[in-house]
């Protein structure tokens, strides 16, 4: 159990989103983050990166309290995407990826050739290689969430914590970059992502965690996850079941 | 490749300035004659060593500390139309010093940067106060612009109800090299320590662009090094005020003209930003020296002369 919360509420402005959450990250996997419009699943992303402080509860890193850890080492462990960033002026695709060497670099962020190397390899594994000269502010929603995710794969953590990374991507690129989590799955990182498709879900993740109202409802793997009862009472959709003819993971019909 | 072009187009520019404004004013001299200006027994030591020399110094070290600042703040504020105006820090000096000269009219002129200095850095910890160290950027922006405002207004207030004392305040007000000499090289040259705190921001900057949330998952303290940013961009804005008035536009064009030049990266940017930031004051000062001697405009007008128009033109070209 490397990533884990323990009786964690969190919200904001004093209203917890999250509630009373204790939850173990299973390692190794691909994870699922699911469950309707505000029931908390980006909040409770947003606490394991460090981005909200915990209102009760600890979240633990290797079984040390996150908050305590130095900065710079969690920024090795554990690297997010958010669902939204600004758009930055004036900087090419290359430095993008590049700035997610920086918790491994200097002070003046100079970059070595291992450096580099991780720079070159995270860009071709999204496919944004040949965009590298070309200004982040002058790319398409699609191509941007991709440059972001090489950032992300750049800072080369062993856990990534994802934000929706579908959002903006065709549906083309959408099925590239869940083949891609696959890959880097197997090269051992831990991927967990909040999505919105539960079909998507259950097809290429390991482990779903259904949340409604802060809570965690249910957990485990798509099979026993993705059951009409759970489609009814957490997204009230009257729903069936049957198996995907080509992946044989179960898939959910809207009736 | 770019970078060292640039580099080299805008440095030989610095020089060709720094010469011309030795060179021309009420009296035009020749190259041989501004290098005899240096030793003391030349009959123009007066003219450079006394006047031109610090003005043109005063100018290339404000105009690099404005730049600089103006480029530190659109980082933070992560608006490339954010200036260190946004902060209020020119305005709350603009206030003490046209509060000295109105109200307290018997004070010798010899206080007139300090009590500068000191309303400048009054309205920063006022603005602190008023947002806190974990305030979003837009607020803090908000804020200042708002606290701007009536600190113009409170100016305005004063001239107008005692206008004996207005044509001071005024000429002040925009900001002028008109006069500066050795004394007031001498009163900036401590700020000048900021300018590695600075440099030494450049990486964390970098990744403030790229939003809280990445920066934070990066490993940078955000309230640290908005707070950190934000003090040294006061620091400098609040001297350059004190010694010279507030020189309009010059913190929002120069990081402006400068990222378009060499990029968004800080460790390019910042340099480059000051170093455009010199050329445009010195630009301005010589233009308001030479336009109509030997009557001055302040450089202050001068910059926002060059500055409107290169910002409408940049509206039009992004159209």
């Amino acid at each position: 159990m490397s990533l884990s919360t323990h009786n964690l509420s969190v919200g904001y402005h004093d209203k917890a989103i999250v509630k009373d959450v204790s939850l173990i990250i299973p390692d190794g996997k691909i994870v699922a983050l699911l469950g309707p419009n505000g029931c908390g699943k980006s909040t409770l992303l947003k606490a394991m990166s460090r981005i909200l402080s915990p209102m009760e509860g600890e979240i633990h890193w290797q079984g040390k309290n996150l908050l305590t850890e130095p900065s710079r080492y969690l920024a090795t462990q554990l690297a997010l995407l958010p669902q939204t960033q600004p758009i930055p002026e004036g900087i090419k695709v290359k430095d993008l990826v590049a700035y997610g060497r920086s918790p491994y670099t200097g002070f003046w962020g100079r970059l070595t050739t291992d450096d580099n190397k991780v720079i070159q390899d995270a860009m071709d594994k999204v496919g944004v290689a040949e965009l590298a000269e070309q200004l982040v502010s002058e790319l398409s929603g699609g191509q941007r969430q991709r440059v972001w995710l090489a950032m992300t794969l750049a800072q080369d953590t062993p856990y990534l914590l994802l934000d929706e990374p579908t959002t903006y991507m065709d549906l083309s690129h959408q099925v590239e970059l869940m083949e891609l989590f696959k890959t880097l799955n197997d090269a051992g990182k831990t991927i967990v992502t909040v999505l919105h498709d539960i079909n998507q879900a259950a097809r290429y993740c390991d482990h779903l965690i259904v949340m409604k109202d802060g809570e965690i409802i249910t957990q485990g793997e798509p099979e026993t996850v993705l059951t009409k009862d759970m489609l009814k009472s957490v997204f009230s959709l009257n729903a069936q079941i049957h198996q995907d003819p080509i992946a044989k993971t179960p898939m959910c019909v809207v009736e | 490749m770019r970078t060292l072009f640039v580099s080299f187009s805008l440095f030989s520019l610095l020089a060709f300035l720094v010469v011309l404004s030795l060179s021309f004013g009420a009296v035009s001299l020749s190259i041989s004659e501004i290098l005899s200006g240096f030793t003391p027994d030349s009959e123009f030591y007066f003219t450079i060593h006394e006047y031109r020399f610090p003005r043109a110094v005063l100018a290339v070290l404000v105009g690099a500390m404005m730049a600089l600042s103006g480029a530190l703040v659109q980082g933070v504020i992560r608006n490339p139309l954010a200036s260190p105006d946004v902060l209020g820090v020119s305005q709350g000096a603009g206030l003490a010093a046209v509060v000295l000269m109105t109200l307290f009219p018997s004070v010798s002129i010899f206080w007139l940067p300090w009590a500068a200095l000191a309303g400048g850095i009054s309205a920063a910890l006022l603005l602190w106060a008023l947002c806190g160290a974990h305030s979003s950027a837009i607020k803090l922006a908000i804020t200042g612009v708002a606290m701007a405002a009536l600190y113009s207004s409170a100016v305005d207030f004063l001239m107008l109800t005692r206008p004996l004392e207005i044509n001071n305040a005024l000429l002040w007000l925009t900001g002028s090299l008109w006069g500066r000499g050795w004394d007031q090289v001498f009163m900036i040259l401590p700020w000048l320590v900021l300018l590695p705190l600075a440099f030494w921001l450049a990486k964390r900057m970098n990744l403030i662009s790229l939003g809280d949330e990445v920066a934070t998952s990066l490993g940078v303290s955000i309230p640290v090094t908005r707070l950190s940013a934000l003090a040294i961009a006061v620091g400098l804005t609040a001297s350059c005020v004190a010694i010279c008035g507030p020189i309009g536009f010059l913190g929002l064009i120069a990081p402006h003209l400068a990222r378009r030049l060499v990029g968004g990266r800080h460790q390019i940017l910042l340099p480059c930003s000051m170093v455009v930031g010199m050329v445009i004051l010195l630009l301005a000062d010589l233009l308001a020296r030479t336009i109509n001697p030997p009557i001055e405009l302040p450089a202050g007008i001068m910059t926002a002369i060059i500055g409107a128009p290169y910002f409408l033109w940049l509206l039009l070209k992004t159209r």
